[in-house]
């Protein structure tokens, strides 16, 4: 039997890998068009660098209003990508894993904001968490709380805008996840919340950092939702998108320079995070 | 950002790119001012880059242009008057620049780019937008510094913004408003959504939303009146057809237009 | 799902009855699983039978992973699952423990916190945990590697961490799934010995579920022969071996198998061919003789052989140190040659034989 054994359970051994072998050439019509997409994400950047007056930056850098816009952007961006984390994996997890009725729409729904023109967006909370809106009257008569206006405002207008990015990467990575893991928790006398908490979430932890960069990337960038749900003042609600707008009213220069702060700071910070926390796992 | 105006200058950048590239220069025309004369030879396509206070008045007008002038056809680019100046030195088609500032106008001109001097053909005066029924009782400036009152401007760095400073600095008013639009359109939304008790915008806009808001006249504005001046530009592919547009603006039929939407006719 | 009133944990209750008493059905589509299983603490029970017989399927009911469609499963005198009356208990709620195929080590987790995991969840603290845990580890002789990840260990020394992990909370019912599948065949070897002493010594059920008949020899007390969802045969090694029931399990021993009406000595196959026999019998009945038994020659032999036919070869494999000839025919069979003798009978595919089994080389038993 065991001489059986060996024949079927024999798979030839040694069959040569191809994977990475050296030399082997990238077919140009690949290459190509990958490298025409590369120019036009980075030439604009060019431009944006090129444009940019060196002379003067360091005054422009010192004018105060810079700081309290970037500050207010780093701030907002990060608990809008906060927010989204506490709810969105949670949504995130709802529709990779529960089967209810209805969730196809559900998922299309959570795609809205991400088709919905950001300033319609505003203008959709505004409905909702507004003076007039169906639960902000109510939550300004019986809490005091007003939102439009007001630095949650912006939070909110950001989260509503970047939350979708969340959920889709997550739902992707829960998908891709493999099951038999939460199972074997299971026999080892894990509920689903402890399974959720102990197995599921570092499992798919690589896709929820991805999926909370991706986030605050956007949550950074948020222009139309939030001049039109929260305003524009400075300190309270114009963060940097809303400065660079403001800046190409008057001076190119100047929204050049708001420009490349910005880009600078979230590419640091993107860059500094990838290495600690993306890539270690 | 998704700003559409970030957008329209990205591809304005765009443009010029590619008008530096042909090699395409403005043909020069010369200055022969308005008139009949040169009414008559308008064909083709007029570009008309006009600021967004204009839509609704500047539509009915290049309608009514094609009408007095058959074969042309004029097509609008409505945005704020200063991504209009920035697009226009960048190199993008325009044949008219119809400015809400004569600030955006001087962007425009100091670049050399304008044909000849911009005529002022309308003010526009400032007028407190309050929500129909006006339930603040808001009479003038002074009532919108009284407490749980909210308050929209314009940006400084937008005409209605500047306008609105002048007013207020010259009737000594100190107001805190909730937010500083991006321009007088979003001013007027805010009022019209409930979510600011009022608002500082030209007497036209609130003329145009007159089902939502009622616009209240303060002595204070009469100090920051917004001139609008027009030019035809040295660029212009239509240059005939330009200086006809012009000329219909500053007509009679065009005043009576322009007044009607609450313009000022200097 | 309803959990059951009081949460087995039972190992050592005093209890008399069979440690496992199911009886599981399981539907799935077009496929139905109906099998009854009975272990006695202590015992091992494989359960065996080609791919897609419904072993797995059977494991993960066990498990509390696919939900009986009927039948119902106690441990240790409890119900865990009875659907007639809406009973049926969560994974995390059974007293089990699962090896599985992978082995299913959470990436995440050291191997001391794989171990610990169950323990924790089980209720001990941390500190406690992980010494429990340390223990596990050094008793299945991984004491140096419970600071590893997972991605860090051998194909076998996972398999230790996991059986580790699937003993340390006491399961009552202890299930492997193809423990020793995804190890290379030297490490199947030595993991299959290190496995048996574990099983050996584990005091509750164990059900071991598994394609490879060797596998199945040295680790179980008892087997069980699953085919197309239903049992086929059941019983100790030597029965099955000795008494294969159906074409899968004479393959899986070895043997030629047929099936017949006994007449005394004889046998009479569907085929009208008669197989003589040594073993006298009447009725339906079973006829094995091993390959080894079969005797090729160039003409029609003369010899003492009672059971003498013609022959076509129609494959020729190695088989350890001999030569596989199967042969088509009246009867279809395997023989095994020596090489000296394939080089003499010059044996090539297509080429007639007459073939040759002393009746006291078979064995006739009851259907």
């Amino acid at each position: 039997m065991t001489d059986t054994d060996a024949v079927v359970a024999g798979r030839p051994e040694g069959t040569p890998s191809r994977r990475g072998t050296p030399g082997r050439q990238v077919p140009a019509a690949l290459l190509l068009p990958a490298v025409l997409g590369l120019m036009f994400l980075v030439l604009p950047l060019a431009g944006l660098l090129i444009r940019a007056p060196w002379a003067t930056l360091p005054q422009r850098l010192a004018t105060p209003g810079v700081l309290t816009a970037l500050r207010l952007s780093l701030q907002c961006a990060t608990l809008a990508t906060l927010l989204c984390l506490a709810l969105g994996v949670p949504l995130a997890w709802l529709l990779a894993r529960v089967d209810f009725p209805g969730r196809r729409l559900v998922r299309a729904l959570v795609t809205v904001p991400l088709v919905l023109p950001p300033v319609v967006g505003g203008v959709a909370l505004l409905l909702v968490f507004g003076r007039r809106g169906l639960l902000g009257g109510w939550l300004d008569s019986t809490f005091g709380i007003t939102l439009p206006f007001t630095t949650t405002g912006v939070v909110l207008a950001e989260a509503f805008v970047a939350m979708p990015f969340l959920i889709i990467a997550v739902e992707g990575a829960l998908r891709g996840a493999d099951r038999r893991y939460e199972e074997a928790a299971a026999t080892l006398g894990a509920g689903r919340w402890t399974t959720f908490t102990h197995v599921t979430l570092p499992l798919v932890g690589p896709g929820i950092a991805a999926g909370a960069v991706l986030c605050w990337a956007r949550a950074l960038g948020e222009f139309g939702a939030t001049i039109t749900f929260a305003g524009n003042y400075p300190g309270t609600t114009q963060t940097m998108p809303l400065a660079v707008y403001l800046a190409l009213e008057t001076d190119l220069d100047a929204a050049i320079v708001l420009s490349l702060i910005l880009l600078t700071v979230s590419v640091a910070i993107l860059a500094g995070l990838r290495d600690r926390w993306i890539s270690s796992t | 950002m998704t700003s559409h105006r970030i957008r329209a200058l990205l591809t304005a950048l765009a443009v010029s790119a590619l008008v530096a590239a042909t090699g395409c220069g403005g043909n020069d025309t010369t200055g022969a001012q308005t008139g009949a004369s040169a009414t008559a030879g308008a064909t083709g396509t007029v570009n008309v880059f006009a600021a967004a206070s204009l839509t609704e008045t500047f539509t009915k007008l290049g309608k009514d242009f094609e009408a007095a002038h058959p074969g042309t056809r004029v097509k609008f680019n409505f945005a704020g008057s200063s991504a209009l100046a920035t697009q226009i030195n960048q190199g993008a088609p325009a044949d008219v620049f119809a400015s809400a500032a004569p600030k955006n106008m001087a962007t425009v001109t100091d670049a050399g780019n304008a044909d000849g001097a911009p005529t002022t053909f309308v003010k526009n005066q400032l007028v407190i937008a309050v929500p129909k029924g006006n339930p603040n009782g808001v009479k003038d400036l002074a009532d919108l510094t009284r407490p749980g009152v909210k308050v929209a401007l314009c940006a400084e760095q937008v005409p209605c913004g500047a306008a609105a400073k002048k007013a207020l600095d010259t009737g000594g008013v100190e107001l805190t408003p909730v937010t500083l639009e991006q321009d007088v359109k979003a001013a007027l939304s805010k009022v019209k959504l409930g979510e600011v008790d009022a608002a500082l915008v030209y007497r036209t806009d609130a003329k145009a939303a007159a089902a939502d808001v009622e616009g209240i006249e303060f002595p204070e504005s009469a100090g920051a009146v917004n001139d609008y001046p027009i030019v035809a530009l040295k660029g212009a592919r239509n240059a005939a057809g330009a200086k006809a547009f012009v000329a219909y603006v500053l007509s009679d039929r065009g005043k009576a237009v322009l007044t009607e939407a609450g313009f000022q006719v200097p | 799902m309803t959990a059951v009133p009081e949460p087995v944990t039972a190992a050592r209750k005093p209890f008399n009855g069979p440690m496992l008493d199911a009886h599981l059905v399981v539907d799935r589509g077009t496929f139905r699983l109906e099998v009854a299983l009975r272990i006695a603490a202590g015992e091992v029970v494989a359960l065996l039978g080609p791919n897609g017989a419904g072993k797995t399927t059977a494991l993960r009911a066990l498990a509390g992973l696919q939900p009986l469609t009927d039948g119902h499963l106690a441990l240790a005198g409890g119900d865990l699952d009875r659907p007639e009356r809406r009973v049926w208990t969560p994974p995390e709620d059974r007293p089990i423990g699962v090896v599985f195929q992978d082995y299913l080590l959470f990436p995440h987790l050291t191997a001391v916190d794989n171990v610990a995991f169950g323990l924790r969840r089980r209720g001990l603290d941390r500190r406690a945990a992980r010494a429990r845990a340390e223990t596990w580890l050094a008793r299945v002789g991984l004491a140096d590697h419970g600071r590893r990840k997972p991605r860090q260990l051998s194909g076998g020394q996972a398999q230790r961490v996991a059986l580790a992990r699937a003993l340390a909370v006491d399961p009552t019912l202890l299930l492997l799934d193809e423990p020793l599948a995804a190890l290379d065949a030297r490490t199947r070897l030595d993991t299959r010995a290190e496995l048996h002493r574990h099983l050996t010594a584990h005091p509750g059920a164990t059900l071991l579920v598994t394609h490879d008949p060797l596998d199945a020899l040295v680790l179980a007390d008892r087997l069980v022969i699953v085919e197309d969802g239903r049992v086929v045969q059941e019983g100790d090694a030597a029965t099955v071996t000795a008494r294969p029931r159906t074409d899968y399990v004479a393959r899986l021993v070895g043997l030629n198998l047929y099936r017949g009406r006994a007449d005394g000595h004889a046998v009479h196959l569907a085929d009208t061919f008669t197989l003589a026999c040594a073993d006298r019998l009447d009725g339906d009945a079973f006829v094995v003789f091993p390959p080894t038994a079969v005797a090729l020659h160039p003409q029609r032999p003369d010899g003492s052989a009672r059971n003498t036919w013609p022959a076509t070869i129609t494959g020729i494999q190695r088989h350890g140190d001999n030569l596989r000839v199967q042969l088509a025919g009246p009867i279809t069979a395997a023989a095994d040659v020596t090489p000296a003798a394939a080089a003499h009978l010059q044996l090539t595919p297509g080429q007639q034989v007459w073939a040759a089994v002393k009746a006291t080389e078979t064995q006739a038993y009851p259907a």
